[in-house]
């Protein structure tokens, strides 16, 4: 007898809303083995970071500081992968839409502006990380370069250009020679809603961001568009739909999207540009984004959920003395459980018996 | 002269990890499977490379070590990609972020400690020779190895009936499953072997270019391990070249940034991944007329009818 895959006749819907429970509920089996292996107590690690952060107000709000970049660039790229095209490069882009939109908080620092100065940055950054992600994306659709290298290879380049502005140029001069922009003026700063609090007015564009693509896919013809180039090329391609265009529509607004996220998290939670300020948003969005099985709504849930893992693993560092980078193992196995799950949507697991063996080779 | 052959020397031990790991993923894409988790499994040889010459002292066990756990890591892409016909990209990203995450993992015991360098080849009076002798007998046994691997792998695929079979496999799955060849089998092996080359070109790092270990360290090898097989257009021979070349990009800009020239050292660090992005379009434009080099079921899912 062996296991073989065939294909479903059509999609199980049963499996897809089942699919990202039953992931979940995997990875956490997976993550108690491996909390027993590093010799710590499953049940107390997996309370620490699963449910402790629930239990308190203060870090119920970092989860939503920290699920507001990753639902933002997740939802970005969830169109592109929709579409069938790889922006992989979202860090590239986010770290580059909170350099464009800084510049502005560090010409102006401490000249007394009025408040066009913020929304301004937001445009900046937006239109900072849309001009970065078009590299790759006219670089695939004039020479058919693969976007899935040149975008990560940018994320490099975005890397190092923060690092000389801030260590460079725009160095604060009273910083003691640290490598960071002066504090941004009040003015140059997004909002925080509930006073005292790190949760800020970004939390409200996400909202925003995904109210307005939940209508664009399901409401619109660019959304069509997106998901008939997607899941069927060639029938896309008699349709008249041009998928050039559509590989610089979804990097145009997936790569804005990154960028408005990353100068919100600049002007935001951390205040000032300083290499190293994000933890990988823009990678770990790409989980999100699957994890959201590519669906507005859906990934806001899943930014939340790994937003969630954030706090939990800082916690569990600290109390349990877990390696951070346990929370990076636990978003690589939530991704690989959640996409073997995914493929049971389209196909099944059946057992069979084994055919008999041709009595002569291939010719 | 003593410069130049610093530089070369130093241009080789850049190139040899990439040109392991390449390697590997030009089989694997050959067959026709696109594993972009090439930086994961290097990362992951790296750790579990520098692991096995701690506890052992020997070169050889963490090159098996880094090996091994590189074959490990293809064997869940295998898993899933073959096993479950999930989408290749997307599995190949999982296991890179697993593989970073794990890595750091494994190896956060290891930071600061120190082994001994992987030996180097010393023959007498040959080795001695002026300028070529360093470099040519000089070396240590992943370069020579590199350098073999990549020639019986140009010998397997066109020059053996397997090799014929692994390309066929690559460029129509179903007219070499038609014709009664296991698919997924074949894949397999490939995909495993991939994983053993990205691992030991991982290995390499820790064992024998900088006796530590430092979280990260691959620092995009992989990725660019990846855009070298596009660049050699599927072809070995031009891998070795491509592999030199960007080599010796990352050490001309190390040379360049101590000279001071002024420019910003930030600059001259993004040189390789920039020199990536131009060759690709330089490559993929070159491309554009004579129709594309890769193999036709490059990164397409298999499901076998019955």
């Amino acid at each position: 007898m062996q296991l073989v895959l065939e294909r479903r006749q059509e999609r199980s819907a049963v499996v897809a809303v089942a699919s990202p429970a039953v992931a979940v509920g995997l990875t956490l089996a997976t993550m108690a083995i491996l909390f027993a292996l590093l010799g710590k107590n499953p049940a107390t690690a997996l309370y620490v970071y699963f449910i402790e952060p629930l239990t308190d107000s203060y870090a119920l709000q970092e989860i939503a500081v920290k699920a507001t970049p990753l639902v933002m660039i997740g939802v970005g790229l969830s169109l592109c992968y929709t579409a069938n095209v790889w922006n992989i490069g979202a860090e590239g882009q986010f770290l580059i839409g909170a350099v464009t939109g800084s510049w502005l908080a560090v010409v102006t620092n401490g000249t007394g502006v009025g408040h066009w100065v913020l929304p301004v940055m937001l445009l900046l950054g937006a239109a900072g990380g849309a001009a970065y992600a078009m590299i790759p994306a006219l670089c695939k659709v004039r020479f058919g370069a693969s976007e899935i290298l040149t975008s990560l290879m940018l994320v490099y380049v975005a890397d190092l250009l923060l690092d000389y502005l801030v260590r460079g140029p725009w160095r604060d001069p009273k910083g003691l020679n640290f490598p960071t922009t002066a504090e941004f003026d009040p003015v140059a700063t997004v909002p925080t809603l509930i006073e005292g609090s790190r949760l800020h007015a970004g939390a409200i564009v996400t909202l925003i961001v995904v109210m307005l693509a939940t209508v664009m896919l399901g409401r619109t013809i660019k959304g069509f568009e997106i998901r008939v180039v997607g899941a069927a090329p060639k029938a896309a391609r008699f349709a008249g739909f041009n998928s050039d265009q559509l590989v610089l529509f979804t990097f145009a607004i997936s790569g804005a999207l990154a960028g408005l996220a990353g100068i919100i998290e600049v002007a935001g939670p951390v205040g000032h540009l300083q290499p190293g300020f994000s933890p990988g948003y823009g990678f770990t969005a790409i989980i999100v984004a699957f994890l959201g099985r590519l669906n507005p709504v859906g990934i806001l849930i899943a930014g939340l959920f790994l937003a969630l893992t954030f706090i939990g693993g800082e916690g569990a560092q600290i109390s349990i003395k877990v390696p951070l980078d346990l929370t990076k193992v636990f978003q690589g196995i939530l991704l690989f459980y959640v996409l073997a799950c995914d493929s049971l949507i389209l196909y099944r697991i059946r057992l069979v018996k084994p055919l008999r063996k041709p009595a002569h080779g291939p010719a | 002269m003593v410069l130049l052959e610093a530089i070369i020397l130093s241009v080789i031990a850049a190139s040899t990890p990439l040109l392991l790991a390449a390697s590997g993923e030009l089989v694997v894409e050959r067959s026709g499977v696109l594993n972009l988790g090439v930086e994961g499994m290097m990362i992951m040889g790296a750790a579990c490379g520098f692991t096995g010459a701690w506890l052992t002292g020997s070169t050889a066990v963490g090159a098996l070590f880094g090996i091994a756990a590189g074959v490990a890591m293809a064997a869940v892409f295998a898993l899933l990609t073959l096993g479950l016909a999930v989408n290749q990209v997307a599995t190949g990203l999982a296991l890179t972020i697993l593989g970073i995450g794990l890595s750091g993992l494994i190896g956060a015991g290891f930071v600061g400690e120190k082994i001994t360098p992987a030996a180097s080849l010393y023959i007498p009076f040959l080795t001695d020779m002026p300028v070529v002798g360093r470099i040519l007998f000089g070396q240590d046994a992943f370069v020579y190895f590199s350098i073999a691997l990549i020639v019986a792998i140009w010998c397997f695929l066109y020059r053996t009936r397997a090799g014929l079979i692994l390309r066929a496999v690559g460029d129509n799955h179903t007219s070499a499953h038609a014709l009664g060849y296991p698919v997924l089998k074949i894949r397999l092996l490939a995909v495993l072997f991939g994983g053993a080359c990205a691992g030991l070109g991982g290995a390499f790092l820790p064992l024998a270019y900088t006796p530590f270990f430092i979280p990260g360290m691959t620092a995009g090898r992989g990725w660019i391990a990846l855009a070298l097989v596009v660049f050699a257009s599927w072809r070995p021979g031009r891998l070795v070249g491509g592999a030199y070349l960007f080599g010796a990009v990352t050490i001309l800009q190390l040379h360049a940034q101590a000279l001071g020239l002024g420019v910003p050292s930030q600059l001259m660090s993004s040189l390789p991944y920039l020199a990536t992005v131009i060759v690709l379009v330089l490559i993929s434009r070159a491309r554009g007329t004579s129709g594309s080099a890769a193999p036709a079921s490059l990164g397409m899912v298999f499901v076998p009818d019955r």
